[in-house]
């Protein structure tokens, strides 16, 4: 029996290598004070972060990723909250659960395909280029996001709570804001969280609606890896992976705090 | 009872109208927009209204009759605006070249009023073929020129579907890459996600929480972060070439980048998760003693693996495989920095269409490919899950 173990552990082991090991491997070389992505690093230096905050083409795609971000995430969980409680307790209606497919097709659909789509009709009304339509190009990709998220949160809503705020005299409104929405608080957060990362992370939709003043620091990072590679791209990585764990630990400190 | 449930309805109704209305404008509407893009050609038809009159019922076997001609002259004459010209050229001038500086010359000779002799302008208006060039044009505002060739086919100058010429386009070439890659690494994820996937159902506390986290955690990186760490780490001075060189089993750098393999390789770690979670969630469902009662019934460990743990976990694979095999196909953003010129899926050919070659008709129609196979693709995952759901 001893065989399979050491078997099972080396090839978990392998496979764990493979997923980690090239994102911990590049983050040294954010540190570098070479112009070069190579080991050995030849010395340290905070040189390439300075870069990302103060060279002009970095310092304003963080400021729009933020931007477009933060409008992504209110629009989106907005619409995609609205449209989880219209949409619960009816899985069984052909309707409803029509719609709701439809609404998660964005997850789906190639985003090339969507993206040559909404250039030519973005085009004809004057939205490519503009903040507002790279808004909107986000949200449509995003909101999939936080109607799944608040929709399984609802799910954990008991109806007899809402029933018995109701038969105290509680209205309808009063239910939702005082009851209901309370209880899914924690997937409103987290849906709302995953439209701001996939916002962030968005690039095909980006090329095709936004105009240089619209770049995001995806689509930056893009342009980097593709022309001339350099270590301001690691430092970036690195700002993106800190980012990632402090969102999946608030994530997890919302539910364990919340559930 | 009626009238509550109805106001239910009603509410829920109007929950759902804001984002039914932003998703109609701003998700169909611009796919509608683009499969338009593929099968409409307006320019010839709104550019020559009485051309279009005049040729409908020309024989095609002689030069069309005098009325037809000044009906042509009359079209050209009319077309004041530069713009709509420049665009009749070229949409002419794609199907038969040598329009534009037929047209050219046409339009100044015609800049004058009066009967003319389009014949005495150039000898060429006294062959059939460029009057059977503009009465295609005219015929229709709708085109099937970009589907064919989106699959390598045109229409002959008889008006039948037929193969392009050998080496005149390659996206039949392109097609089949993309869907060879996309089974190739939907191929990688089922032989690292089963086994991974096995492993992380059989083990319980904190090793599932280490084999799961190190699958969500790429998972929840930008796809950016992840294709950069590859290329650093792929590149020819990059780390593995560096350790190859390190352990002297290699001299000269192994090419990993810009070649296919360097494609695969990237997009199996960005796919992987989407393999392993579906199968996992398939496993843990599977009770536990199963295992022990095929061994406690005789099985070989490895005959109760093959015919009670492997089957059970196919709805996994079939799910996984599906999620894998259909985010492979659109994907743009990997082959587009990891691979060469000649590892460029459907998706990277859509975006030079788009925005490289300013070919809105090709590029709706190889997109209108893509979202076919894609949609099709969900429907049997759809189908799939929620019979699952059915039977579970």
């Amino acid at each position: 029996m001893t065989p399979l173990p050491i078997l099972k552990l080396v090839f978990a082991a392998l496979v764990i290598l493979f997923l980690l090991g090239p994102l911990i491997a590049v983050l040294p070389l954010s540190l570098t004070d070479s112009v070069f992505l190579n080991y050995p690093i030849p010395g340290y230096s905070t040189r390439w972060f300075r870069e990302l905050v103060t060279a002009d083409s970095w310092r304003l795609s963080i400021v729009n990723s933020l931007l477009i971000g933060a409008g992504t995430t209110a629009l989106a969980t907005l619409l995609g909250t609205l449209a989880a409680l219209g949409l619960r307790g009816r899985r069984a209606s052909l309707v409803f659960s029509t719609l709701r497919t439809v609404f998660l097709l964005p997850m789906v659909v190639p985003a090339v395909v969507l993206g040559v789509g909404m250039q030519l009709m973005f085009s004809r009304y004057g939205l490519t280029n503009t903040y507002l339509g790279v808004i909107i190009a986000h949200t449509v990709v995003a909101v999939p996001f936080v109607l799944v998220n608040v929709s399984s949160a609802l799910q954990g809503v008991d109806v007899r709570l809402e029933q018995a705020a109701a038969s105290l005299g509680a209205a309808p409104a009063t239910v939702l804001f005082a009851v209901t929405l309370p209880i899914a608080l924690p997937g409103i957060i987290s849906g709302a969280l995953f439209a701001f990362a996939t916002s962030l992370d968005e690039v095909v939709l980006t090329l095709f609606v936004a105009g240089p003043n619209q770049r995001t620091l995806a689509r930056q990072m893009f342009a980097t890896i593709r022309e001339n590679i350099s270590p301001a791209i690691v430092s970036a990585a690195a700002v993106f992976i800190v980012g990632t764990i402090v969102l999946s630990l608030a994530m997890l400190a919302v539910r364990r705090r919340l559930a | 009872m009626q009238r509550p449930a109805l106001r239910q309805r009603l509410t829920a109704v109007l929950l759902l109208a804001p984002l039914l209305a932003f998703m109609l404008s701003f998700f169909v509407a611009p796919l509608v927009t683009m499969m338009k893009s593929a099968v409409s050609d307006p320019v010839a038809t709104e550019a020559l209204p009485r051309t279009a009159a005049a040729l409908a019922g020309w024989d095609r076997a002689n030069v069309p009759p005098a009325p037809a001609q000044s009906a042509f002259a009359a079209d050209i004459r009319a077309l004041r605006n530069d713009e709509q010209f420049g665009d009749l050229v070229r949409r002419l001038n794609s199907t038969q070249s040598g329009f534009r500086s037929l047209l050219g010359k046409t339009r100044r000779a015609l800049d004058g009023t009066g009967a003319v002799d389009l014949a005495a302008i150039d000898p060429r208006w006294s062959e059939t073929s460029w009057w059977a060039t503009i009465a295609d044009a005219v015929a229709s505002p709708w085109t099937d020129k970009n589907l064919l060739a989106a699959v390598d086919l045109e229409r002959n100058t008889a008006g039948n579907i037929a193969a392009m010429p050998e080496g005149a386009s390659a996206n039949r070439l392109i097609m089949i890459r993309t869907f060879v890659t996309a089974a190739l690494v939907t191929l990688a994820c089922i032989l690292i996600g089963l086994p991974y996937a096995m492993v992380a159902a059989s083990v319980e506390g904190w090793r599932r929480q280490i084999l799961l986290g190190a699958v969500l955690l790429p998972l929840w990186t930008s796809l950016l972060v992840r294709t950069a760490a590859w290329y650093i780490v792929l590149q020819d001075n990059g780390l593995i070439n560096a350790a190859l060189k390190g352990l002297g089993l290699t001299s000269t750098p192994i090419p990993l980048m810009f070649n296919r393999l360097g494609v695969i390789i990237a997009m199996t770690h960005v796919l992987l998760p989407f393999m392993v979670l579906p199968i996992f969630s398939v496993l843990i469902a599977i009770p536990r003693n199963l295992m022990p009662a095929a061994a406690s019934l005789g099985a070989h460990p490895l005959r109760a693996f093959l015919h009670v743990l492997l089957p059970l976990s196919m709805r996994g694979v079939v799910s996984g495989a599906l999620l894998v095999f259909m985010a492979a196909l659109g994907y743009y953003i990997t082959p587009a920095l990891i691979g060469g010129a000649n590892d460029q899926m459907i998706s990277s050919v859509i975006a030079y269409y788009a925005t490289a070659a300013a070919n809105w008709g090709m590029a709706g129609a190889l997109g209108l490919v893509l979202l076919a196979m894609t949609i099709l693709l969900y429907a049997v995952y759809i189908r799939l899950t929620a019979a699952e759901e059915r039977s579970a």
